[in-house]
Order: C-alpha cells, then structure tokens, then sequence
C-alpha cells in the first residue's frame, strides 16, 4: 500500500513537474508534509538541504530520500522510477512524432522559437544562484572569473575537473 | 559496448552534478559532443530545447533524449541509469549514516567553492546556446525577455515555452498561407 501511495505521488510529480528541479520541490512538499504527513516541515527542509549537497538531479535525490525514510531501499527505488516513467512515457511519444514530423514548418518553427527562450531560461538559472550564498568571498569571485574564462578560451575543459578544482579550493582558503 | 560507455559516461556525469540539471548541461555537452564525438552541437541543442519543453526531471529528459539518439532504446535506459544512479546510491548511504551534512565544516567549505564554479558552468553554455539558437541583434529581446520575466517576476517557465511554441505554430501558418 504505501508502495503504491509512493509511486502515485511521485508519478504525479513527474507528469506535471515542469520548471525544473525547484519548482518540484514545492510539489513534492505538498504531497509529502500537507497531504501524505509522511514527515514534517523541518524534516522536509533538512532532507532538501542534503539533496542540494548530494550530486545528482535534485529531485531524483528528493524522490531517493523520502522513499528511503518511508519504506528502505525498495522504497527509494519505487520513487525515483515513478518519477522517471512519466519522461519514459511522453519522451517515447514525442520521439514518435518529433522524427516523423521534423522536417514539417510546425515543428521546425515551434523548434525555432523555443531555443533561445531556452537559453534564456538556462542563463536565468545560472543568474539566480549568484546571490550571497554563492559569492562568500574574493575567492568565489576568482573561481567564477576562473571557470568563465576556462571555458571560453580552452579548447577542450572537463566540467568535472573545474569542480573538483574549485571544491579543493574551497578547502583549503578555508584552512587558511 | 557503445551502450556501457554511455552509461559510464552518464554515470560519472550523475556523479559530479551539484545544483541541479542545469549544472549538467557543461557535463554533459563535453561527454557527447567534445569528447566523443557522438552528436553535433546542433543536435546537441535540439535536445536541450526539447528535454526544457517536456515535464518531469529535466535530466532524465536530456539523458533518455541523447542516449536514444546515440543507440536507440538501450542508450535512452543506459544513459537515465547512468543519470540516476549515482544519486540513489548516495543518498541512500547518507540517508543511513547522516542527519545533517550542513554541520560538517569540511562539507561547507567545499561547497563554497564549488558553488561558483556551477554558476559559471550554467551560465557559459547557456550563452553559447544563444550563437546556435541563431539570435540575432534583431531576435535578442526573445531570451533577454525570457530571461528577465524569470528574475525579476518569477514567471514559470512553462509559460514561457508554451509562448514559444504558440508563436511558432502561427508563424507557420503565416508561412504556409502565404505560400498559397
């Protein structure tokens, strides 16, 4: 039963979450605190802050981790596939239609549109997490500065590699 | 073997993803596109535009999307395996061991630094996408609008791309019409 209740709540958070990761942080909180009660506020709030600090997608972090604390690793495996089979479903769908049609003007034009609100929505994203949590220090302004430039003028530059770097560095500013 | 390495490639991208989805975009444009060559960067951004436009977790979206276009159906499971995977391992060890990773000094310290660097790996590609995106000077006021409707109104973004895609379909028609 609470299997169930599991994979209808997260599948539901799937099909409607649109808007990214912290906009299906409100949803998953009312499913989870105001309707299920499976946990309260503040217990929601220190299970959103590890998701933050854990890598990956934080909803499928946020999904891993209620699962867990209702219903052990099974739980945890039931909500984070809920939450993926929606995007299974409809991308199968989409995928159907978007090669068959892709040369069709309503979809090109449609296509055309939608890149750069796109970027726009990316670059948005990037702007909101420079706030007073991000820039702590002169350092968080030279790793910003750094990894700018890293990616501009090198050629070929591992993501992975510049935040292994910057997370050193955070480290050892700190030992200072 | 092609569908082993997507999903190492996914996996290791799942692995170093702090911040969200769009952290991932950097990852994983460097893993598909720079490194191994298994898309272009126009179709490289076809799937970023239509991962955003779907609902659900964007990275999945983006995950299922290449891996598809890579291999088929076993490259779209490889790469959401790859994607997820990571996560649920982690969590669920530090669901079993920690309450609060904030209390660690150590942890903070490292988030300092890392969380500028994710910023700029956000905001780089995103940049870059505008150049494919083909905006113009004429056609800038469409992200810039985006852009400033999210920050300083917080309009959600579905919005947004259901805007687009209005604008889109009757251009289309416009088109098609004149053509007759």
């Amino acid at each position: 039963m609470l299997y169930l209740q599991l994979f209808w709540v997260f599948f539901k958070i799937g099909l409607f979450g649109f808007g990214g990761g912290y906009a299906m942080i409100s949803m998953i909180r009312m499913e989870v605190v105001d309707e299920y009660q499976w946990m309260n506020a503040a217990e929601f709030a220190d299970l959103i802050a590890i998701s933050q600090m854990t890598p990956g997608p934080i909803s499928i972090n946020t999904a891993t981790f209620v699962g867990f604390s209702e219903a052990g690793w099974l739980g945890s495996v039931v909500a984070t596939f809920s939450l993926c089979l929606p995007s299974v479903l409809l991308m199968a769908l989409v995928l159907a239609l978007f090669f068959k049609h892709k040369e069709s003007l309503y979809v090109k034009k449609p296509m055309e549109y939608m890149m750069p609100v796109v970027a726009g929505l990316i670059i948005a994203g990037g702007l909101l997490m420079c706030d007073r949590e991000t820039f702590t220090s002169w350092l968080s302004v030279v790793i910003f500065g750094g990894t700018v430039a890293a990616q501009l003028l090198l050629k070929k530059v591992s993501p992975i590699l510049l935040i292994v770097i910057s997370g050193i560095l955070g480290w050892a500013f700190a030992l200072l | 073997m092609l569908t082993l390495k997507l999903f190492w490639s996914f996996f290791k991208i799942g692995a170093f993803t702090f911040g969200g989805g769009y952290a991932m975009i950097a990852m994983v444009k460097d893993a598909l596109v720079d490194r191994n060559k298994w898309m272009d960067e126009d179709e490289f951004w076809e799937s970023i535009t239509l991962a955003q436009a779907l609902p659900g977790v964007f990275a999945i979206n983006m995950a299922l999307y290449t891996g598809n276009k890579i291999k088929g159906a076993a490259g779209s499971f490889a790469a959401m395996m790859g994607a997820t995977l990571p996560s649920m391992i982690i969590i669920m060890v530090i669901a079993s061991f920690f309450r609060d990773m904030n209390e660690y000094e150590t942890v903070r310290n490292v988030f300092s630094g890392i969380r500028p660097c994710v910023a700029a790996l956000i905001i780089v590609p995103g940049i870059k996408m505008l150049k494919k995106a083909k905006v113009t000077w004429a056609t800038a006021w469409i992200p810039i609008g985006a852009c400033l409707l999210i920050l300083l109104f917080g309009i959600s973004p579905v919005y947004l791309i259901i805007a687009a895609i209005i604008a889109g379909v009757i251009y289309a028609k416009w088109f098609a019409a004149k053509r007759e």
